[in-house]
């Protein structure tokens, strides 16, 4: 073959070369086929463990009883005992190291999410007593009056 | 006392004192099957039991790192509101991570409706999360490998490996995915892949009040959620995309896309 066939030749050879080299450094050795074939598993496998080791920021209405073992009594026997103490008194991230304090949300808001009336016929919406945000003390925070432990009407 | 007797004591005590700490580590049988490769991921929406309270939307939001004030979301809550006439009217402001506070929909461009008490025949909310698919289109179209799916169902994101191009958050039929505004890659749901496989439950599951979100083995027919769509009338998300989801729905109408 002649010289100019050769030499462009050679410079696509060494750059396909170059190309596995850096291919063979770059690319993780657990990376591949796995259990679930080529169309829906050709990853690297060690994400899986990083997904599981990604840090978990709600711990539970289990985690609180160690300690505050009290309110959660005292909210078992309320129609509110439902309800995990996380959704209002915020995740527990590592508390009580850190944060040392929760941060309660006491908003109008969020007692909203649930007591706002709607018409949802055929969803439990429908069974849970409303109140009309606009008519209802419009502007107070509903802890004001009710205790969100202990929100019977009766105990008021 | 003799040495020969403080040495043997010595030994009795540590031999007997290392057996009582191992007796009290005992497993969790939650753990024990989440290690269990005859194990597959499944979930079960209940949408009689929802009502719209978005605490799942905020719990998952805080749990995953998304951006709170961010308009994007893991999972979601939709309403539905059907008329006598057969109108179908719906929203989802800001992914309901606020809840559903007031009787006005949110149609968007069309701004705030109002749907009429006594025009109102059906009105229901519809939880969304990633279906995790047995045969997931957003995996199939990935073109570096960045998203796969685990031995055990579960559908992840590689943050490290993904490039951003957005293919997968084209390719599923469910929109499920989005662009995360921090990372700068593709995310979804992960079922709480870091919760589950320690025997835990998903952060949307934990903060539901009525139960309406529950995530069980498919695999094990002695789990509640595995029996109750074997027992019970569910259904799926748009079938007639051949996905095969694992996310099974009580209640759910034609309406519902």
């Amino acid at each position: 073959m002649k010289n100019h066939v050769w030499r462009p030749l050679f410079v696509v050879i060494v750059i396909v070369i170059g190309i596995l080299v850096f291919r063979a450094f770059y690319v993780p050795s657990d990376f591949g086929v796995q259990e679930r074939g080529y169309t829906f598993g050709y990853h690297r496998l060690s994400n899986e463990q990083e997904w599981k080791d990604y840090p978990a920021k709600h711990k539970g209405n289990d985690y609180c009883n160690e300690c505050h073992d009290d309110k959660i009594e005292e909210l078992e026997s309320a129609q509110h005992g439902i309800i995990p103490c996380e959704n209002c008194h915020g995740a527990a991230f590592d508390h009580p190291n850190d944060p040392e304090k929760l941060t309660i949300d006491r908003s109008r808001g969020l007692c909203l999410r649930c007591h706002a009336e709607l018409i949802m016929p055929s969803s439990g919406r429908n069974d849970i007593p409303g109140i009309d945000p606009v008519e209802h003390n419009k502007g107070e925070e509903c802890s004001e009056c009710h205790n969100p432990h202990n929100p019977s009407l009766e105990d008021m | 006392m003799k040495r020969r007797d403080f040495l043997k004591n010595t030994a009795v005590f540590v031999a007997g004192a290392s057996v009582s700490v191992a007796a009290l580590d005992f497993i969790d049988p939650k753990e024990l099957l989440a290690a269990n490769p005859e194990l597959k991921w499944g979930f079960l929406v209940d949408t009689y039991k929802c009502v719209g309270c978005g605490f799942c939307v905020k719990a998952c939001k805080t749990e995953s790192d998304i951006p709170f004030e961010a308009n994007v979301t893991r999972t979601w809550v939709e309403r539905y509101v059907i008329k006598r006439d057969g109108d179908v009217v719906m929203d989802c402001p800001k992914g309901a991570r606020d809840g559903y506070t007031t009787k006005l929909l949110d149609e968007n461009r069309s701004g705030m409706v109002e749907v009429p008490d006594e025009e109102i025949a059906q009105a229901f909310f519809v939880p969304k999360l990633c279906n995790h698919c047995t045969t997931p289109a957003c995996v199939q179209v990935c073109p570096v490998g960045a998203t796969y799916q685990t031995a055990d169902g579960v559908v992840l994101v590689d943050w490290t490996w993904c490039i951003g191009c957005g293919y997968c958050i084209m390719g599923c039929p469910y929109g499920v995915r989005f662009f995360h505004p921090v990372e700068r890659v593709a995310d979804k749901c992960t079922f709480c892949y870091h919760r589950i496989s320690k025997g835990g439950n998903t952060a949307c599951a934990q903060a539901c009040p009525f139960g309406a979100r529950q995530i069980g083995n498919l695999k094990d027919p002695n789990d509640p959620v595995a029996q109750a769509i074997m027992t019970q009338r569910v259904g799926i998300l748009r079938d007639e995309y051949g996905t095969k989801p694992n996310v099974y729905y009580i209640g759910l109408n034609k309406e519902v896309r």
